[in-house]
């Protein structure tokens, strides 16, 4: 057997039943099917323009239906992300999104259900919705637009601003300690934890594909840039020259490497274990040699590997920031589990009969 | 009480024929009272009376044993007519311990007969209550007709030949009790014993021990000579229509309308809830029909709750969300997105006292100005109230039809008296049941100019205003709604002013247009000049105060309003054709706001708010007071 073939056989099994209950098409699709007759009113230069072209792009690949896909948002800039999208959707209230599309997913299993959601939207005033979603493994495909701003309220701070960050709310720096939505997601029990950079569209594109096709909550992190009230927030990961050390990519089985390449071709920093503490730490691959580095296990039982990569990234720089598949276990959906116990209760008690249900064990009768 | 004296051919006891007894089951927390009070019910429901009940509970679980606040008291009132209330005062009282005494004394009337515990009347119990000395000994009781009776101990030695400790033993002396009143009120016991039977499955040496002491008690009653009196109440055949009936709790009735709804919809139920008292019950009872396609999702937070209702109502379910006052404060932004959305949506609303926590286990009427107003923004909501435990079946159904043909959220108002008291109840065939089916809509709708066929999500019915619902996965119908002001037809986001205005008044046309049936008015005089009107749990005090008004000669009209949103539309005209409206709510008079504002009538309020329903003779007496003329 090839070795790929192998790593494929050892992979979880979600990938082939993730969108098995959600009807194909046999059309061809292109992304201009999936762009709704709106005009899109996001700020010129706006990072959610590549999300969308992204999503868009990518959408035709999955050959669904396209009656059956879902976005639902909740408030802020990006969530008006399903107004453009020629499939059904709805644009809610603040931070609601993760419970109202539970309530869609939990009872259409046929559906894909994308959330479209931002830093302070997910996790601020929806930090609640967010961590029990993904805790259940609601099918949801959560596409979390970081910005680390608040961009449709014009500039406010936000939970996943750096701290001392000056806003107009802030004018003598934020005292908050950020969130890291990683470490966050991981800590809430997701089985699919995912980051990747509006600007790089391939990358961006894999982390969709592969979230797709993760039956459970996907918890994808996108940095996003606002070039109005927070631009350059992510430059560190763009610019060329700096990303070669800021960036960690995550492959799954792959050595964690990056930086100015080594004499392997690979990159020059290794993620290793520190033996004596157990944490992680980046060294120079010179020194440690290439054995010490540690290989990406997406699917990893615990967490705890990938809590700790996600703590790498230092918050004021982003620098060793990593990105790609943290996270993708395999976990029962919690639909699913529902629909198992509907179909259990129908199983072992016959399907529900009103009258007798009404009628109940204990009655009289008056005679007429 | 009308009673007669009979001989009982079995022994040599008497019995008395009554025609109604109030008996309340008063104890601490952990004595088993409600289940007491059940099981008493259950019993007198088989035998065919009219029944109303109220259980009266402290919030906490298991507060200080043998305090005041820890007393947990059920009453039950039965009869061989048609009754509408639990009862002003109890005929019998008992007591299991010195709080639950001291708790209930004042409500019994002189001459009343209260059975107590006396194992429980220490001196430390006694302390502990405030009592100086022992009131089975020191004369206070003189007016009453006192059965002081061991429970403790009798139960114990009753349960002497099983292996349990005196503690465990003890435990059992509820159903000691429960044994003792059965004897007295002749109550059949079949279902007590297979009710405990099965309740102990998987303890059958539990089982044992509850049916020997229940029997113990049966028997104590029957040998003991200080009970020297049995009493009979007969069926109330005569009050009730032909059928087949059950007792039912307004929150199982509840539940049972839900799952109607959902079957005669045939849409799937979604019930999103946060456990609150007094509403759990309901979801914990739609928990157990997951076979008829039921499904229920206990969410993180009330908001949740509503909002993957509304998520599931998106996708072609019956969206239900269940609640109590403090609830709905946190759902209300997304009951605004429901009715911006047009989509089915119920929202139960099992008033408690208010403001926050309030009193969660005593019932109020004060969220009738939150289910109208409590919203950001002109955002109506219809609103369904029922008047009985019964009517909470009807009242679901109804306020399905609504949410379904009109395409909004609907709120239902029932309270803790309606969720927790019961009344016996006929069980309707399903065929007579209304249809609620609907049609989703599965192409387009409109044509534009140049002829492309589209789908427009906010085009309305020209009858009931209410627009498409097209869900998810329907081919062609793809489309996005929001709760950003739309434009009406395309459903696209508009901020045009002339828009807004049309929005806006259009939403308040299609609630104010909602069908509901005329107010009827009960005036067996034709010549009342007075009218009370009432909404919710009150009819049953109401009515049964307007009986006593009209027995004593005089002549009082009633009407009850079951539609609170929109009112029913004879209802300006009715108010109008009295000189003096009076409405008895269980707030600070939210109703009567309401129509003095909508009709420009005078009305009066009589209100209460002490977290206990109104009783007959106190609303007689408020009647009377603001309209002498009435009798």
């Amino acid at each position: 057997m090839p070795a790929d073939a192998t790593a494929q056989a050892d992979a979880p099994a979600q990938g082939r039943t993730a969108l098995a209950l959600v009807p194909r098409t046999e059309a061809r699709q292109t992304a201009k099917d999936f762009k709704s007759d709106q005009e899109v009113r996001w700020c010129p230069g706006c990072g959610d323009y590549a999300v969308l072209a992204a999503v868009q792009g990518f959408l035709p690949e999955l050959g669904l239906a396209r009656e059956n896909i879902t976005f639902v948002s909740g408030i802020g800039c990006s969530s008006r992300f399903p107004y453009y999208m020629n499939t059904y959707g709805m644009h809610s209230i603040h931070g609601r999104a993760p419970a109202i599309a539970t309530g869609l997913a939990t009872a259409r299993r046929d559906l894909s259900v994308w959330v479209v959601t931002g830093d302070g939207d997910a996790l601020s005033i929806g930090g609640n919705h967010l961590i029990h979603a993904l805790r259940r493994n609601v099918n949801l495909k959560i596409l979390l637009f970081n910005n680390r701003i608040y961009g449709l309220t014009k500039g406010q701070y936000s939970p996943t601003s750096e701290p001392g960050k000056i806003t107009k709310s802030t004018p003598m720096g934020s005292l908050d300690t950020p969130f890291n939505p990683v470490s966050l997601a991981l800590g809430a029990e997701a089985s699919f934890v995912a980051r990747t950079i509006d600007s790089d569209r391939k990358h961006l594109t894999s982390v969709l594909r592969a979230a797709a096709e993760h039956r459970g909550s996907a918890l994808v992190e996108i940095y996003q840039n606002c070039n109005i009230f927070n631009d350059g927030a992510f430059e560190a990961l763009k610019d060329k020259q700096q990303a070669q050390e800021a960036v960690i990519r995550l492959e799954h089985g792959e050595p964690i490497r990056f930086g100015l390449p080594a004499e392997d071709g690979l990159g020059g920093k290794g993620v290793v274990r520190d033996q004596a503490t157990g944490e992680l730490r980046v060294a120079d691959v010179a020194e440690v040699g290439s054995d010490a580095v540690l290989t990406h296990d997406a699917h990893a039982a615990t967490p705890v590997t990938a809590f700790a990569l996600s703590r790498l990234a230092d918050p004021h720089t982003l620098h060793r920031t990593p990105i790609g598949v943290l996270r993708s276990v395999e976990r029962p959906a919690y639909e699913d589990l529902m629909a198992e116990q509907l179909e259990r209760a129908v199983e072992s008690r016959g399907k529900g009969d009103l009258g007798a249900l009404l009628t109940g064990n204990d009655t009289w009768t008056v005679a007429g | 009480m009308t009673t007669e004296v009979d001989q009982d051919s079995r022994d040599t006891k008497a019995v008395r024929r009554v025609d109604r007894v109030i008996i309340r089951f008063a104890g601490d927390s952990g004595d088993g009272m409600q289940l007491t009070g059940d099981r008493f019910t259950s019993e007198t429901a088989s035998l065919g009376n009219d029944l109303s009940t109220l259980p009266n509970f402290p919030a906490e679980i298991r507060a200080p044993a043998g305090t005041l606040p820890g007393v947990s008291s059920f009453q039950v009132h039965f009869a061989d007519h048609d009754i509408l209330t639990p009862g002003d005062a109890p005929n019998v009282l008992v007591a299991m311990n010195p709080a639950a005494l001291k708790a209930n004394l004042a409500d019994v009337p002189r001459g009343g007969e209260i059975i107590v515990n006396t194992d429980e009347f220490t001196s430390r119990a006694l302390a502990k209550v405030g009592y100086d000395g022992n009131p089975l000994e020191d004369g206070s009781l003189d007016g009453y007709s006192v059965h002081p009776v061991p429970l403790t101990a009798l139960t114990v030695e009753a349960l002497k030949g099983f292996d349990l400790t005196r503690k465990e033993a003890g435990r059992s002396k509820n159903m000691f009790a429960l044994g003792l009143l059965s004897w007295m009120y002749h109550r059949p016991t079949e279902g007590t014993e297979a009710f405990l039977r099965a309740k102990f499955a998987k303890r059958p040496e539990i089982a044992e021990a509850n049916l020997t002491a229940f029997r113990a008690g049966w028997n104590f009653g029957e040998t003991t000579e200080d009970f020297a009196v049995s009493y009979e109440v007969a069926p109330a055949s005569s009050a009730f229509p032909a059928g087949t009936y059950r007792n039912i709790s307004g929150n199982l009735a509840l539940a049972y309308g839900l799952v109607a709804a959902s079957q005669r919809a045939d849409l799937p139920l979604f019930l999103g809830s946060y456990p609150i008292t007094p509403a759990s019950d309901v979801l914990h009872e739609l928990s157990k029909h997951k076979n008829f396609g039921v499904r229920t999702f206990q969410a993180e937070d009330e908001i949740a709750g509503i909002g993957a209702a509304l998520g599931a109502a998106f996708g072609g379910s019956l969206g239900v969300t269940t609640t109590s006052g403090p609830g709905v404060a946190l759902k209300s932004e997304t009951i605004g997105l429901a009715v911006s959305l047009e989509l089915p949506l119920l929202i139960i609303d099992i008033q408690r006292g208010g403001p926050s926590t309030g009193l969660p286990t005593k019932t109020e009427q004060a969220d009738l100005l939150q289910a109208m107003y409590g919203r950001n923004g002109e955002a109506p909501v219809p609103i369904v109230a029922p008047a009985t435990p019964g009517e909470c079946f009807t009242a679901a159904l109804d306020a399905a039809r609504i949410a379904l043909t009109y395409r909004t959220p609907v709120f239902l108002l029932s309270d803790g008296y309606l969720a927790n008291g019961s009344e016996p109840w006929r069980v309707p065939e399903v065929d007579e049941l209304p249809d609620l089916r609907v049609q989703f809509t599965t192409a387009p709708n409109h044509t534009l100019a140049d002829g492309t066929e589209v789908f427009w999500p906010y085009k309305r019915d020209p009858h009931t205003l209410a627009r498409p619902w097209a869900v998810p996965g329907t081919p062609g119908l793809e489309h996005r709604i929001g709760g950003i002001e739309k434009q009406d037809g395309t459903g696209n986001i508009s901020y045009d002013p002339a828009n807004h205005e049309h929005m806006v008044r259009i939403r308040q046309a299609k609630t104010d247009g909602v069908t509901v049936p005329d107010a009827v008015v009960d005036d067996p005089s034709s010549e009342a000049r007075t009218l009370v009107l009432g909404w919710g749990s009150t009819y049953g005090p109401i009515t049964a105060a307007v009986r006593r008004i009209r027995r004593a000669g005089g002549r009082i009209a009633q009407t009850h309003v079951r539609h609170l949103n929109p009112l029913p539309a004879n209802l300006g005209d009715v108010l109008r054709s009295y000189d003096r409206v009076l409405c008895p709510e269980m707030n600070l008079g939210q109703l009567a706001i309401l129509l003095r504002a909508r009709y420009l009538v005078d009305v009066q309020s009589i209100t209460q708010v002490t977290g206990l329903p109104f009783k007959a003779e106190q609303l007689a007496s408020a009647f009377k007071e603001a309209a002498p003329d009435a009798r």
